[in-house]
């Protein structure tokens, strides 16, 4: 699949399902059809959405499609819109990989290391980038040898599956907490890729903000914050744009 | 070799709060002084301002703010037989870093210690007889009276610009205010701020329980307003975003926003940024302060020659100073002597999220830190302990801070945590959905202190600061008694389903999610030296020129938020400095 279909695919997920959703009707969007409701929930997701021609720094192919496919299973494309996938968080991890984070370099990283309580935290040598390298390299090793496939080229209910098995902790590494590199990283970052703003590469299109009625940047609410009602904007994100 | 530099009449470690307030003070006072800041210099413009500040992914995610802990950090464990961990990533407490220090990404909620917790070991002992006290537990009085220090929380509400309604004001009780507060000499300087619907809802069902909300009192400026520095704070807008930024709007007082501009403009003040203080030097005979040395930004070893030095880091790094300084005796849990690393103390917070239905909009993303409803009816001994059996007391509130999204979106037990189903809940909650808290206070103990690690160090070769600490019965039997109280809250307001984090017994302090940056104790102030590190002026004991300020000073724990204390006793301290120190300098207490 080539890069411009992919690009194809995301404009008509992007345009066509908020807009659906939001329009209240199929009627809106000028074609006969069934009620939107129906229509969004019908609406196929779309098959391989693009990045916009992002080229991963970090990530390795392998690793790559492990995130994207892993980002569309912990944030699907569904009848509320799209999921991390469309809305680019794939790229916001590699590109978090390479900012000081990436190496953990505001934590405090010196041994000697030993497992405590679960109460005082995070207590493991591995930065970020070393988590996504044998967390990934595990999961897909576990796949390959328990289901004969990489991550990615599982089906979505497998995938679910695997990420389940993940996150309470049943598939077990030599090298890596599975539990937390799901949890403290996987997880995390995605969530923070989906709602942080759109400059980081995720959030494509304020999508995510969208979703929950999130106003973004706007930052003054000195005439609503003693209404009780919803808020009359659409989201704003740091370069000014209007979502 | 170190360099050394020219000496000045006052050297003060630590460019935050407490640092700006001294720093202005004894300028005016015509000495020189010099503050040491470890952080970088930082001010509204071009930091926090719009829209650049506004990100969730940098301030709260990142932790743009605060300390890097690559360069220095604490250790933690619950009890003193187990072995210490590092804290290797923000978790339960955040200090902050650079100019400004934690007064910048605080909320801004402006409280006073009652009268009765200044003098809590008396007070307890007069109400409820001596053996109410516990076994271990080291209540003890501050040396300081509410009244001494009334026109200094005063002073720094006035210079911050604290939005409230006064509830007790020279005696007089005042309605809509808070009853059970000390009397105060005049009103807030300005009006409490606009209720957000979590505050409306909570304050109702808080009448109804019979309950007596009031106005929390916020340094989120609620109209235009000129300090008595001249400096000049503009209305909050309510934007969302206070704890963990820096305010956009020149609303929240910070040192930024209240002091800096006056304190920058006097000759005799300078100050150095990324100079992190290593030790405070003293004579052979270890009775007086000859300076501090730090390390400059090319990693170079100075020594900076001072009369008077003043700590004003955050809480842990004032305690560690005095520790590696060897100034004062270091705390000995066994035997219970000694008073550096004492009555180390923190806050208990039971937190519920209430979730509404569709129709209710609580809007959580707008807010200002400190803009909320509370009650102190439950707070220090504003209510009969006799027949509960525990000592302390809190605030319960309903606050709407401002949340956003990478901040964490709170759900209703049992939600999804990915998938669809998670997406739809988010989407059904997240402008529905409220917070009520109890945050209470922490009694001193004997087996909880700070001492030097034996085996972690910083990225200077320095032994990181030890805490050993964990929630005791006492105090989680009146978490439990709050809990009861936040549930029927909870009820009373409506919510369709509530849940959260409250304290039972068996629970023990969890490092690693948020809860408050109050930490406090470890130099105690006090009026006995064997069971005090200073003196009610601040004045360390051991060494008549060096004071210390901050929460690390508080006898014990308190309910309601520690910075208006702080505040307030950085003032006293800087009043009699100027007032007897500096005429006479010596000790201003015989012990």
């Amino acid at each position: 699949m080539s890069r411009d279909t992919d690009r194809r695919a995301f404009l008509k997920a992007s345009v066509l399902i908020p807009s659906a959703a939001a329009l209240g009707s199929s009627a809106a969007l000028g074609q006969p059809g069934p009620p939107a409701d129906d229509a969004a929930r019908s609406a196929p997701a779309p098959a391989f959405p693009a990045d916009d021609h992002y080229q991963p720094a970090f990530f390795t192919p392998a690793e790559w499609a492990f995130v994207r496919a892993a980002c569309a299973r912990l944030i699907p494309t569904d009848a509320n819109g799209p999921g991390a996938l469309e809305a680019g968080v794939p790229q916001f991890i590699d590109r978090q990989m390479g900012t000081p984070y990436g190496d953990a370099a505001n934590w405090y990283m010196s041994g000697p290391f030993h497992e405590g309580a679960a109460e005082f935290g995070y207590q493991s040598a591995l930065t970020p980038k070393q988590q996504y390298r044998l967390g990934i390299r595990a999961i897909d090793a576990w796949c390959a040898k328990t289901l004969n496939k990489a991550f990615a080229d599982l089906m979505a209910a497998q995938q679910d599956d695997v990420l389940k098995k993940a996150e309470v902790g049943q598939i077990h590494a030599d090298d890596v907490s599975l539990k937390t590199f799901f949890t403290s990283f996987l997880l995390k970052n995605v969530m923070e890729g989906f709602f942080g703003d759109p400059m980081y590469g995720g959030n494509r299109d304020m999508a995510g903000w969208k979703l929950i009625g999130h106003p973004g940047s706007r930052g003054d609410f000195a005439e609503f914050v003693d209404r009780p009602q919803r808020y009359a904007y659409g989201p704003v994100d740091l370069y000014g744009r209007r979502g | 070799m170190a360099a050394r530099n020219r000496p000045v009449d006052v050297v003060i470690v630590g460019f935050g709060w407490t640092g700006a307030i001294m720093a202005i003070e004894l300028a005016k006072a015509g000495i020189s002084v010099l503050a040491l800041e470890r952080g970088a210099d930082q001010d509204t413009v071009p930091d926090w301002a719009y829209p650049k500040v506004l990100d969730e992914v940098a301030q709260s995610a990142r932790n743009g703010l605060l300390q890097n802990l690559s360069k220095t950090t604490v250790t933690l464990r619950h009890d003193k037989a187990d072995l210490a961990l590092p804290y290797r990533q923000i978790g339960s407490f955040k200090p902050g870093t650079g100019v400004g220090g934690a007064g910048i990404h605080w909320s801004g909620v402006h409280s006073r210690a009652t009268p009765e917790e200044l003098r809590l070991k008396s007070h307890v002992t007069q109400r409820y007889g001596a053996k109410f006290i516990p076994e271990g537990m080291q209540v003890q009085d501050w040396g300081v009276s509410y009244d001494e220090l009334e026109p200094h929380f005063d002073r720094f509400e006035q210079v911050c610009g604290t939005s409230g309604k006064a509830g007790n004001l020279q005696g007089v009780k005042q309605a809509e205010g808070n009853p059970f507060e000390g009397p105060r000499s005049r009103e807030y300087p300005l009006p409490p701020l606009k209720d957000p619907p979590t505050s409306v809802i909570f304050a109702k069902a808080a009448r109804e329980l019979g309950f007596h909300p009031f106005s929390l009192p916020a340094s989120n400026a609620s109209r235009p307003y000129r300090n008595p520095y001249g400096c000049d704070l503009g209305p909050c807008n309510f934007c969302g975003f206070c704890s963990d930024y820096g305010c956009i709007n020149y609303s929240k007082a910070s040192p930024q926003t209240t002091i800096l501009p006056a304190l920058k403009a006097m000759p005799n003040f300078s100050y150095r940024t990324h100079a992190h203080v290593l030790r405070i030097n003293t004579s052979a005979d270890g009775k007086t302060a000859t300076g501090v040395t730090y390390v400059d930004a090319q990693g170079r070893e100075v020594e900076q020659p001072a009369s008077l030095v003043i700590l004003a880091a955050f809480h842990l790094h004032n305690v560690r100073l005095m520790l590696s300084s060897k100034i004062g005796k270091p705390y000995d849990p066994e035997t219970g002597e000694g008073v550096i690393g004492r009555n180390f103390c923190y806050q208990l917070i039971s937190s519920v999220n209430t979730f509404f239905d569709s129709q209710t909009y609580i809007n959580q993303f707008m807010g200002a830190g400190g803009v909320g409803q509370a009650i102190e009816d439950f707070n220090a001994d504003n209510f009969d302990h006799g027949p509960l059996g525990f000592i302390g007391g809190g605030v319960m509130w309903g606050r709407q801070t401002g949340n956003g999204p990478v901040r964490g979106i709170p759900l209703p037990e049992g939600a999804p945590k990915w998938g669809s189903g998670w997406k739809q809940a988010v989407k059904d909650n997240y402008l529905h959905t409220g917070r009520i808290e109890a945050q209470m206070s922490n009694m001193a103990y004997r087996g909880a202190f700070l001492d030097l690690d034996p085996t972690y160090r910083d990225a200077y070769g320095e032994p990181l600061l030890r805490m050993t600490l964990d929630w005791q019965d006492n105090d989680l039997r009146m978490s439990e008694f709050f809990n009861e109280k936040l549930k029927a809250t909870a009820r009373t307001m409506g919510a369709t389903s509530f849940s959260g984090r409250m304290l039972k017994r068996g629970d023990h302090w969890d490092t690693r999610a948020y809860q408050s940056t109050h930490i406090n104790g470890g130099t105690s102030m006090g009026t006995d030296p064997r069971t005090s590190a200073v003196n009610k002026y601040l004045q360390s004991w051991d060494v008549p020129n060096l004071f210390v300020l901050g929460a690390n000073v508080f006898a014990h724990g308190i309910g309601a938020n520690p910075t208006g204390t702080v505040g307030a006793l950085a003032y006293w301290a800087a009043a009699n400095i100027r007032s007897t120190y500096l005429r006479d300098p010596g000790p201003m207490v015989r012990a």
